[in-house]
């Protein structure tokens, strides 16, 4: 009886054994497509938002039916945890069948996955809708300034834009400058997510190349350049921002979506955002006051772009290759988009795509309160990923441990 | 007669408990330990050092979350075991204090986030109370830009804890009342013309103290390393030591975990100075008090003050609860509702369609969480129980200490050891480890839940059992365990309670990976979609209900013809 089942484990154990061992070649999409049917994909993503939690449920039944590939949502408090999933099972020598398949991410995670080889690839360039992907256009090839060399495929567009309350801000702020002095005459009325959060963080970087006088230097490693000169001006501008927050800056929201709730409640009437139909969707969903609407800076705001990378022992690559693949599909593209959705820009350029899809996405209403994107004007490129971990570090020390 | 022999699964099953309650607690310990001493092979260190101690120092907000930890701890167990004190003393006996009895009981099974969400709305500069009141009598057309919510002192969130605790140290001192007979010790000290609370104080408390004093050493405990309520509640400019540890925990740079290991301990030391300073504090507290009671001074004078506070504060902290509660379902269901709004605007079931549609996975590895580790503990506990029974050997005070010990070390202070643990030597975490660290926690419950009930019961039931022919093994199933159904499944409600409560050990034993209506109900917290948090948290206080109601039906229902089994 024992014996029996005992092989019975082999054969089944078998195959398995021999699939994780066998390199899959992404550019022969058919045997990915085979090697994919019945693999179960565990994506880790932040989980505190409602509407990209739907999305992925949404995107986990198209890929069943399509594809027969289950699809698991892993809600993270923080991307930070994949990342520290992989390397520790690296570290206790578990090359295969790890437990993340695919991670959104971007950023220092990704240059901290890349730079200690915890990352499969390359593969993105070589998926099939990769064909549609605006490389030209949009920052889809580098990540914070770090070459992605298809080792992430980029599913979402982000870009920095300020919501505002038009019952007591009616006007677009021009400048981080206008910012601060309205913050002056309405003190208590504007906040940012706490650093280190990525939102927070982002509030700082978008900060910083607006008062710093040299950009180009953000584009290097902060190591290379003097990190204490460069952003002085930024603490000068903090220390004057701070006494006018909210809370006098003595306590944050702690998330993006946590500031949406304090502008809801009539807490506050300014915040940042990285999705520029975030709003929109907001007010859809009555998580927002119908008056808000959006504005960028007359100098243009940071952009980039959201993307999955695939862990280098995840033991359904094949799996996690048809997600992200789907995940760059005009059909998903134009979902996530929706700003009943997600309102999450393309990455795709819609002019080159056929003329059936190309409707889909003009057909598209973006909502009240999104910015075509003519409006959003100039994309101001991401600074160096070392910058945002040193800002987030020294802003603790500065303004978040208690003073 | 000697008692006899124990078969061998009930000799091996005492000391099986001991190590399936304290086992994990010991080696999360030693995982904790080593990596603050710089010994963390799983990332390469292997060299005895003190930096992580030093890193810890360097931490700027240190000395700040050392004194929230402390103050918010200390506050809130000093608050909710005076009120429970001055309500007992002032009130018990009386119709008020029945009616207040029944309300508190069942907020014992609120869980503890959702006991914070509620409060968290409710007192808010833009909560339901300030809602209500704006701005026809405050005058505000905006909320108020002040700190009520993660103030920096951290009072919401004693205030909280406060709340939330009151129900278990009442219920706990009820149980000790039941055995040191007030009513007659209340009934001479009246005679004698003492005052109702200076009476009570003087002849019954000293005795209950007595019986609740490790109940008030894991409040002490708990408070003091929340993480859930610290969420919510606390500030996070910087947070408490027990939130900046998961921190810690959770930062990709793996040497952040010698820190946090090093602040476990700090939290570990925190937690014993913190005990011996209420024992102290306990030795003052039983000098004067015997002093005052030596004076015979008859004390009616503090019944017309005091009284009314009592009442006060116990009505207030059940009706916080309960209005939290409200605020949750209305949030659940609302449309757009923005200040000063009373109520939404419209009403809108989509929160409650997304639970339906995605919440199954969580409510199911709840509910196996549940009931794996309730079923483990109540056959421990059980088993415990008949081996001390038939050695006639009642629970000595040390074994007593041991049951409570896993409630007294911080869980910051060996959960994230024990995960360190399970990942070196390979023990993937998931739902088979979380089911073990559950056992730890409910386990103590499930004992002290069991334990009186079933050293209460008649033992002449055995000996007629024994003489019409049943060995002892039978006379446990077939006569103690039908007839003592009520408190075992009242102690399986209590134990799975506890388990579906549990937050840091899912969180960190089940490396995220492991989905509870608990942790689904905190994610979504640093979300801040009120509408999906109500719907999580009154999803989490039904699953906790539904057992209690169980425990209610089923003793009913297999009594009804057994009319001597009615309790």
């Amino acid at each position: 009886m024992i014996r029996t089942t005992l092989a019975a484990f082999a054969l089944l154990a078998a195959p398995a054994l021999a699939q994780s061992q066998d390199p899959i070649d992404p550019a022969d999409w058919e045997a990915v497509l085979e090697a994919a049917e019945g693999q179960t994909v565990y994506w880790h993503a932040w989980g505190g938002s409602t509407a990209t939690n739907d999305f992925i449920a949404w995107v986990g039944e198209q890929v069943s039916e399509d594809y027969g590939v289950t699809l698991e949502h892993v809600k993270l408090a923080d991307t930070a945890d994949a990342v520290t999933r992989v390397l520790s099972e690296k570290q206790a020598g578990e090359d295969e069948g790890g437990a993340v398949d695919l991670i959104w991410l971007n950023g220092p995670n990704f240059a901290s996955m890349k730079e200690q080889d915890l990352l499969y690839g390359p593969f993105a360039e070589d998926l099939p809708n990769w064909d549609y992907v605006d490389v030209d256009g949009k920052t889809v090839r580098t990540d914070f300034t770090v070459p992605t060399e298809g080792y992430e495929a980029p599913w979402a567009m982000a870009q920095v834009v300020f919501m505002h309350d038009t019952e007591d801000l009616p006007d677009p702020l021009p400048s981080a400058e206008a910012i601060l002095e309205w913050t002056k005459e309405n003190p208590g009325r504007f906040t940012y997510p706490q650093p280190p959060d990525f939102l927070g963080t982002t509030f700082l970087k978008q900060t910083l190349i607006e008062v710093t006088e040299d950009d180009e230097v953000l584009q290097k490693p902060a190591d290379e350049a003097d990190f204490d000169a460069v952003v002085a001006p930024l603490w000068d501008y903090l220390d004057a921002l701070t006494p006018n927050l909210w809370r006098q800056g003595r306590s944050y929201p702690q998330t993006g979506p946590d500031q949406l709730r304090l502008m809801a409640d009539d807490e506050i009437d300014l915040a940042i955002s990285f999705s520029p139909g975030e709003a929109s969707t907001a007010i859809a969903d009555n998580r927002l006051p119908s008056s808000v609407r959006t504005f960028v800076l007359e100098d243009g705001t940071l952009g980039n772009a959201s993307f999955v990378a695939i862990p280098y022992n995840s033991g359904s690559k094949a799996g996690a290759m048809v997600v992200a693949n789907y995940l760059m599909s005009p059909e998903a593209q134009v979902h996530a988009q929706d700003p009943d959705v997600l309102g999450y820009g393309t990455v795709l350029d819609v002019a080159d795509l056929p003329e059936e899809q190309r409707a889909a996405f003009e057909a598209l209403d973006l909502g009240v309160a999104t910015l075509s994107p003519q409006e959003l004007g100039e994309v101001r490129p991401e600074p160096h990923p070392s910058w945002m971990t040193r800002i987030a570090d020294t802003w603790t020390e500065r303004y978040g441990a208690g003073q | 007669m000697p008692p006899a022999r124990l078969p061998l699964w009930l000799r091996l099953l005492p000391p099986l408990t001991l190590l399936a309650m304290l086992g994990p607690v010991a080696a999360g310990l030693g995982g904790t330990l080593l990596p603050a001493f710089g010994i963390y092979p799983a990332a390469g260190m292997t060299s005895l050092t003190l930096d992580p101690f030093r890193d810890l120092g360097d931490w700027p907000g240190l000395a700040s979350a050392i004194r929230l930890s402390l103050t918010t701890g200390l506050v809130s167990t000093a608050g909710a075991l005076a009120i429970v004190v001055l309500f007992l003393a002032g009130w018990s006996g009386t119709r008020a204090f029945r009616l207040l009895e029944r309300l508190l009981s069942p907020l014992l099974s609120v869980p503890h986030a959702a006991t914070a969400f509620g409060l968290a709305f409710l007192i808010a500069p833009s909560g339901w109370l300030s809602r209500l009141l704006s701005p026809w009598a405050t005058g505000w057309e905006r909320p108020p830009d002040i700190a009520i919510v993660g103030d920096p002192w951290g009072l919401a969130m004693a205030a909280g804890l406060t709340v939330k605790e009151m129900p278990f140290l009442l219920l706990m001192s009820l149980a000790a009342l039941g055995q040191v007979d007030g009513t007659h010790r209340m009934r001479v000290a009246t005679a004698l013309g003492y005052g109702r609370i200076g009476g009570w104080l003087k002849t019954v408390f000293p005795a209950v103290y007595a019986q609740i004093r490790l109940p008030v050493y894991v409040v002490l405990a708990y408070s003091m390393s929340v993480v859930d309520v610290a969420l919510i509640l606390g500030p996070s400019t910087p947070p408490t030591l027990s939130v900046q540890i998961v921190k810690w925990m959770g930062d990709p740079d793996l040497a952040m975990r010698l820190t946090a290991a090093a602040a476990a301990l700090l939290q570990l030391a925190l937690v014993a100075g913190a005990l011996v300073f209420w024992r102290i504090g306990e030795i003052f507290a039983a000098r004067l008090g015997a002093r005052w009671i030596a004076s015979g001074s008859r004390g009616a004078r503090i019944d017309t003050l005091a009284r009314p506070l009592a009442l006060g504060a116990a009505a207030t902290a059940a009706l916080s609860v309960l209005l939290g509660l409200a605020t949750l379902g209305i949030w659940s269901v609302a449309g757009f509702w923005g200040f000063p709004d009373p109520l939404p605007q419209g009403v809108d079931f989509r929160s409650w369609m997304r639970f339906a549609a995605s919440g199954g996975g969580a409510v199911a590895q709840t509910a196996l969480i549940a009931l794996a580790a309730t079923a483990i503990s109540l056959a421990l506990v059980i088993g415990c129980l008949e081996a001390e029974h038939r050695r006639r050997r009642p629970l000595s005070r040390r074994g007593l200490w041991l049951i409570y010990l896993p409630l007294l070390v911080p869980q910051t202070a060996f959960l994230p050891g024990l995960q360190t643990l399970l990942l070196t030597i390979g023990l993937s975490s998931g739902i088979g480890v979380v089911i073990l660290a559950h056992v730890v926690f409910v386990l103590p419950y499930v004992f002290l839940s069991l334990g009186d009930p079933w050293r209460a019961w008649e033992p002449r039931y055995a000996t007629i059992a024994a003489a019409l022919g049943a060995d002892p093994g039978r006379t446990m199933r077939a006569v103690r365990l039908p007839m003592l159904l009520r408190p075992v499944l009242t102690a399986a409600a209590v134990g799975a309670a506890v388990s579906i409560g549990q937050y840091l050990p899912t969180l960190i034993v089940g490396g995220g990976r492991v989905e509870t209506l608990t942790t689904e109900a905190v994610a979504l917290a640093s979300g801040g979609d009120r509408r999906a948090i109500g719907v999580w948290s009154l999803a989490q206080t039904a699953a906790i209900i539904l057992p209690f109601a169980v425990a209610l039906i089923v003793p009913a229902w297999a009594f009804r013809n057994r009319r001597g089994l009615h309790g």
